[in-house]
């Protein structure tokens, strides 16, 4: 074990790491440079690397992502980083219309080994445009891998795997998991970005989680525990493409499953998850499958708004707590 | 700067016979759209042809193109081959995409053709990323971007001229002016039609010329390449053309009269072109038959490639959605 670090620590070192070991990479976005990034990842990388490496960019999402699809289709692997997931709506043609369509549509000629770093979530208190959890969307593309980096591990790994792949991934960081700190298994030096994860064993429920809601399932599996509950919580990691086989196998053991997602339900990732289960272990299960959601608001900023907003550990807990032992 | 173009008969037959094959091949292109044989959206370069063709002239091999979804001329004056453009026009395996791109997503990476696309204004990011990647890799090339009028409202427009401009990149903006966005007409959308006043405002080196005249386009593209290529950043060139058919193959006109269709017609880029060089004894009538002869003739054995070609196994359906490897 070495000394504690925080997630965001982890994701600089993948950067750094990233920029040292291979020449063609390169970062750019805004303020990542001499501002040192919104959230503080990229800070101290331009006075490491130089301005060519590490490029501040004008407020311009759609021509930079663009940029970064160019680059990476002449044999660069770049590093996109946009601010806020709101933000990256600004360059969805590019993401959408040239990023995951072109490999297909050339017949295979070019591939976009793109890497884009976005910020996702809720609970900093900044309002409706900046807090949304807007990655089911993008799980929803064809030709993307979408990851959710949760615990140090991943967030130190993952980009590296990103990297190696020859498609466009965007990694989706919670904006409550930069400060958080822990040890990095020193035995760890990579991590794959193909399955989902169990964090905790577990026997009674499956509790399907990503992001910071990993985070609040395990603290609502700490609180089933003391009631008697056995909660297996399930990271998932991976957005797209789905790890459908680590999920069923889950739910076979458990046969009751809770999704938590932070976006909004209707036509939500957890609607995805659900539906495939559904379709795929119907006579598997003993109990309803359950959702607990963002409710259908844009994110308000008053804290107890917001709060009430997002899914809370004890309505997870209470979801699965009604599986188990319904009234 | 001011590059010279070489009027010596192999380069006027050159450029003549270019903009015949561009015509030709998709006169070819409405007969088997007629027929179904093609089928989506055809959108024409009938009336544009000068400024693929002249531009085209002033890059190398080694240069990168990016285009639009009305890319035929492009793609046939860069050196795509008519028989795998052919077969894409009719979704064949053996087309430039395997039948995945269709006329409005022509890719080439031997010719560094990076596209055919089909949102408006979508090109010009992924331009500045080519020709950003090229420098960053050292090569000495340039990226020719070719866009519409109507790209000139989009957002994306002004993101990547601002972005290159800012970057220095060897990058050459291709505005293809045929005066309407789809049905809507310049001074309709724009409250500034002068659109290399708009490249001026990034403090890029901006000229406009007569899109129908192949040898003026080629001597701006040649005095721009040249300043890009000595590393002075992106240029702009504004070519005022016109489009003498239709948008796409669904479109009825009701936006503009017979009659300016056919006084543009009377100056198109071939017509004019051809009657100047036998004019003045630069070639001669049998010759430019002869070129049409032969233009038809490998359209002729291109649509035969394309007919005879087989199809994608719909088995393969999802194949290159996403890639085991990036393609050496």
């Amino acid at each position: 074990m070495s000394a504690p670090i925080t997630y965001r620590e982890a994701c600089r070192q993948a950067l750094r790491d990233a920029l040292s070991s291979d020449p063609r990479t390169f970062l750019m976005g805004e303020d990542i440079g001499r501002y040192g990034g919104c959230y503080a990842v990229t800070k101290g990388l331009l006075e490491e690397f130089g301005e060519e490496r590490v490029r501040d960019t004008p407020l311009s999402e759609s021509a930079y992502v663009g940029a970064g699809i160019g680059a990476a289709m002449v044999g660069m692997r770049p590093i996109v980083e946009i601010m806020t997931v709101n933000f990256s709506l600004l360059a969805l043609d590019q993401i959408v219309n040239n990023a995951a369509t072109i490999p297909h549509m050339s017949g295979g000629q070019f591939a976009v080994p793109l890497v884009i770093r976005i910020s996702t979530g809720a609970g900093r208190r900044v309002a409706a445009q900046h807090s949304h959890s807007l990655e089911g969307w993008y799980a929803h593309i064809p030709g993307l891998r979408i990851l959710a980096p949760a615990v140090l591990e991943d967030a130190r790994y993952m980009l590296a795997a990103a990297l190696r792949d020859p498609n466009p991934v965007l990694i989706f960081e919670h904006v409550m998991l930069y400060n958080n700190e822990g040890e990095l298994d020193s035995a760890v030096t990579g991590v794959d970005i193909e399955h989902a994860k169990v964090r905790r064993p577990g026997t009674d429920v499956s509790v399907i989680a990503y992001g910071n809601g990993l985070i609040k399932a395990l603290a609502a599996a700490d609180a089933m525990a003391a009631e008697g509950i056995s909660a297996e919580v399930i990271d998932l990691r991976v957005l797209r493409p789905l790890d459908a086989p680590t999920l069923l196998a889950s739910i076979a053991k458990t046969r009751r499953c809770v999704i938590v997602d932070e976006g909004w339900k209707s036509g939500s990732l957890a609607a995805e998850i659900g539906m495939r289960i559904a379709e795929e272990a119907f006579f598997d299960l003993d109990a309803p499958l359950r959702r607990v959601c963002g409710a259908e608001v844009p994110m308000p900023y008053a804290a107890h708004l917001e709060d009430a907003a997002l899914p809370q550990p004890a309505d997870i807990a209470a979801a699965a707590r009604g599986l188990v032992r319904p009234a | 700067m001011t590059a010279r173009v070489h009027l010596d008969h192999d380069h006027v037959r050159r450029l003549l016979r270019q903009m015949i094959r561009i015509r030709h091949f998709e006169s070819k292109c409405v007969e088997l759209y007629q027929a179904q044989k093609i089928l989506g959206f055809l959108h024409l370069y009938d009336g544009e042809e000068a400024v693929s063709v002249g531009v085209m002239e002033a890059l190398t091999a080694e240069d990168a193109v990016v285009a639009t979804y009305r890319e035929h001329g492009q793609a046939i004056a860069r050196g795509i081959g008519m028989d795998a453009l052919m077969a894409e026009m009719l979704g064949k395996q053996q087309g430039c995409c395997r039948g995945r791109g269709g006329s409005m997503h022509i890719f080439d990476r031997k010719t560094r053709f990076y596209g055919g696309n089909a949102i408006v204004g979508g090109g010009l990011p992924l331009a500045v990323g080519v020709a950003l990647g090229d420098k960053m890799r050292g090569r000495n090339t340039l990226t020719a971007c070719f866009f519409g009028d109507g790209a000139v409202d989009e957002g994306e427009f002004h993101e990547s001229m601002n972005l290159a401009a800012l970057w220095r990149l060897p990058l050459l903006f291709v505005c293809e002016n045929n005066l309407y966005a789809m049905g809507m007409a310049l001074e309709r959308a724009e409250a500034q039609t002068d659109l290399a006043v708009k490249a001026a405002a990034y403090r890029m080196p901006a000229v406009t010329v007569d899109g129908m005249d192949v040898v003026a386009v080629e001597r701006a593209a040649r005095n721009a390449v040249e300043e890009i290529r000595a590393g002075g950043g992106p240029q702009f060139i504004e070519c005022r053309t016109y489009r003498f058919r239709a948008h796409s193959m669904f479109d009825a006109q009701l936006y503009r009269s017979r009659e300016e269709i056919q006084a543009w017609r009377e100056k198109g880029p071939i017509v004019r072109f051809q009657s100047w060089l036998v004019k003045n004894g630069l070639i001669h009538e049998e010759e430019v038959r002869a070129i049409e002869a032969e233009a038809d003739a490998e359209i002729d054995r291109a649509v035969a490639f394309a007919e005879a070609g087989t199809l994608e196994p719909v088995e393969d359906l999802e194949r290159f959605v996403t890639m085991d490897a990036v393609p050496a």
